[in-house]
């Protein structure tokens, strides 16, 4: 008893300064996860439409997106308004001090319209034209055929962009005629709205994405508009320099990315560990290799970009482009940054950790296990591959993920090799030879850079940096949680039960 | 050179050196052969010479001769993999692989090429009938090996051995690892297998080199110092050093 209250009591200093430590990791990291969490929740939920009549009597109508200290009026508030209506007022934010303000309301007949272009619409319908039909919001059928009207321009204008997408060079008759018939039917349908300064202005229902009335949503309305613009978010196409729309091509090409490097970085690691394990045993070359390793992993990433863009595009694209594509030359078709080269250069990049995770794997397999494949006649390869890598699997399995995790979270190679801020195709798809490895591809570290740093428009694009950022790092916490789980699998498989 | 196993003049040692210093012996085609003798004294060393398990292990070397049934084991005519089919080897510990019960039966059946769906069952079931573990795993044929006790992962190891089909067993202490019920157990299947094969059983335990063996080797200092039939040697040692041993002397 008194050994244990002395140990305490001894302990203390350091298990506080140790605790300390821990809290304020803690607290960073729980930090930057609320911090990523409120980002993304704040730029994607519903807002409401206020409209604030200044003391010179201008109108202004806009969704309130945080109130600040004023720095021209020292004392003062100013609100950031998002008043959208790029077309007209040229920026999407502006700041309304809330001295000038005399009145506010929140008009029910306020409405907003996501465009195709020039980003979102705010202000108040006008009228319909359906043809020589006119119809006023005043009238009942109004909000019901605008809805209606809308959806149906969509429809239209998505299956317009399809068939533009696989034209032939030269339109074919029929071609030419269902192209016209769709833009005729958009043609048919107009949409007049006003701002809330009067200004008036004319629509083609065609360039509406979506309408939704923000001042008439109830909790319910807003917590499905919110799952929707999230589902948006994942699984659509960037929009006016990725400031809007969604992340899918960066999704997938991040994905796409990992995957060919795992295929690259799985045999060629494993296949070296077993090497220096297996068959070199200890000399001074394999201690040489081994410190090489390790250092390599320590290697500032840009490096490995360097080299990458240096002997896998110039270098080996080249002498491809030289030998398969000379018909196409000037214009590079392997010979330019691609998603080939860079799976390539993050699997030399990865190949460390994936070596030293098999090698640790290696040694789970005790030798009398070893032994007893030898003693059955096995070779020491046949002993390798059906004895002693089921051992390492948890090791290999650990490896792989880890690097799977690093290779999705890294950029600065990747900016060297092939990432691009807008790859107009995917790396995969129905065209043959439906794999396309020379292609460029966006990358979800990269978007983050782009939209958060290099976008022509940062205030619209900020929802979309925090909703990147904590895709990017559920994707990296999934690869590690798979990591834990099917090692833990694969040790209890090796522990006992069932295979 | 008759016998099952035999040695002469056999000198082996690692790096600098002699763990063996001259042992001669014969091993006949049917029964157990007990090697005791004190730790240290090159019993495993010896076993494992037959079946050329040392010639991985770093600074191995050999001088005089070995056979297994009356052939030269390092004859460059006869490779390894297909003596180490021939003469089968039970080890210290269990060492089942990281598969199921049957795959780790059908090891070494495997890698002699053996595919045909019947025949491999009839190896399974042959096998571990022989080990007497059918009538314990007959239902979880595909389960882990891990699953086993001690006892039933080591008559599988006995099994595995079997599978290929090997006229002389090699035990280096296969009980030293296992409860006395499991001892019993293993000691009535390999005196049963003793029936068919030759088996060299390298033993720590004196009563059971007493109970299982016929003929007995003791071995002291890498050196042979008697070996006879089991009864005569433990009754009447001719060496001063076998009855020093056997009395519990030294050891």
């Amino acid at each position: 008893m008194t050994t244990r209250c002395l140990t305490v009591k001894e302990g203390l200093p350091g298990r506080a300064l140790a605790f300390a430590a821990l809290a304020s990791a803690l607290a960073l990291m729980g930090g930057m996860l609320l911090v990523v969490v409120a980002g993304t929740f704040h730029g994607l939920w519903p807002r409401e439409l206020v409209a604030f009549t200044l003391a010179g009597g201008d109108q202004v109508l806009g969704e309130p997106w945080g109130e600040e200290p004023d720095p021209g009026n020292p004392g003062g508030k100013r609100v950031r308004l998002k008043v959208g209506n790029r077309d007209l007022f040229g920026q999407d934010f502006r700041y309304v001090r809330l001295g000038e303000v005399v009145a506010t309301s929140k008009p029910r007949e306020a409405l907003a319209l996501e465009r195709w272009e020039y980003g979102n619409f705010y202000g108040f319908p006008v009228a319909l034209k359906l043809g020589e039909q006119v119809l006023a919001p005043g009238d009942p059928r109004f909000e019901q055929t605008l809805a209606t009207q809308l959806a149906a321009s969509y429809r239209t204008t998505k299956r317009l962009a399809a068939l533009r997408a696989r034209l032939s060079r030269v339109p074919s008759q029929e071609e030419a005629a269902a192209m016209a018939e769709l833009v005729a039917q958009l043609a048919s349908c107009t949409l007049t709205v006003r701002t809330a300064s009067g200004q008036e202005k004319e629509l083609a229902c065609g360039d509406v994405v979506r309408l939704w009335w923000p001042n008439r949503m109830g909790l319910g309305a807003k917590l499905v508009e919110f799952g929707r613009r999230l589902w948006e978010f994942l699984s659509a196409e960037p929009r006016e320099s990725n400031t809007e729309g969604g992340i899918f091509p960066a999704l997938f090409g991040t994905a796409f990315l990992v995957m060919l490097m795992t295929v690259f970085v799985v045999p060629l690691g494993v296949l070296t560990a077993v090497y220096l394990r297996e068959y070199a045993g200890d000399n001074p070359f394999t201690r040489g290799v081994r410190m090489a390793v390790s250092t390599l992993a320590g290697v500032p990433s840009i490096v490995f970009g360097a080299f990458g863009l240096a002997f896998f595009v110039y270098q080996v694209g080249g002498a491809v482009d030289r030998l398969f594509f000379a018909t196409t030359l000037p214009t590079p078709t392997f010979g330019t940054g691609g998603v080939l080269w860079a799976s390539l250069t993050m699997a030399l990049l990865t190949v460390p950790v994936v070596v030293v995770a098999t090698e640790e794997g290696l040694s789970a397999a005790p030798p009398e296990v070893r032994d007893g494949a030898r003693a059955l006649g096995a070779t020491r390869w046949e002993t390798l591959r059906r004895v002693v890598l089921p051992y390492a699997k948890p090791g290999i399995l650990t490896g792989v993920i880890l690097a799977v995790a690093r290779a999705a979270g890294e950029v600065a190679p990747l900016m060297l090799t092939g990432v691009v801020k807008l790859a107009p195709t995917l790396p995969l798809d129905g065209t043959p030879p439906f794999l396309h490895l020379e292609r460029k591809f966006m990358h979800l570290g990269f978007h983050i850079y782009d939209v958060g740093f290099q976008s022509p428009n940062v205030e619209a694009a900020r929802p979309m940096i925090y909703a990147t950022t904590l895709v990017l790092l559920v994707l990296v916490v999934l690869l590690n949680l798979l990591a834990l789980i099917s090692r833990n699998k694969a040790r209890k498989a090796l522990e006992g039960g069932v295979l | 050179m008759r016998g099952a196993l035999a040695c002469q003049e056999l000198v082996v040692g690692f790096g600098g050196t002699e763990v063996l210093k001259g042992v001669s012996l014969e091993v006949p085609e049917r029964g157990i052969t007990a090697v005791i003798g004190p730790s240290g004294c090159g019993k495993s060393t010896l076993l494992r010479c037959f079946n050329r398990m040392n010639d991985h292990l770093p600074g191995f070397f050999l001088r005089g001769k070995v056979w297994a049934l009356g052939r030269d084991v390092y004859d460059p005519s006869w490779p390894v993999d297909s003596l180490r089919f021939a003469v089968g080897m039970v080890f210290q510990k269990p060492n089942p692989f990281p598969m199921s019960i049957a795959e780790n039966v059908l090891f070494g059946p495997r890698l002699r090429g053996v595919r045909g769906r019947e025949e491999l069952a009839a190896i399974l079931e042959g096998s571990l009938r022989a080990a007497h573990l059918w009538e314990e795993v007959k239902d979880t044929l595909h389960a882990s090996a891990f699953s086993l006790s001690g006892g039933q992962q080591q008559r599988l190891c006995i099994a595995r051995a079997l599978a290929c089909q090997p006229r002389v067993l090699l035990l280096d202490e296969p009980s030293s690892a296992l409860d006395p019920i499991a001892t019993a157990a293993l000691e009535e299947t390999v005196a049963e297998l003793a029936t068919q094969v030759a088996v060299l059983w390298v033993t720590h335990d004196l009563q059971q080199a007493a109970r299982v063996s016929q003929q007995v080797a003791f071995l002291y200092l890498g050196q042979l110092v008697e070996a006879g039939p089991t009864a005569e040697l433990f009754a009447n040692p001719k060496e001063a050093l076998t009855e020093a041993y056997l009395t519990g002397r030294f050891g």
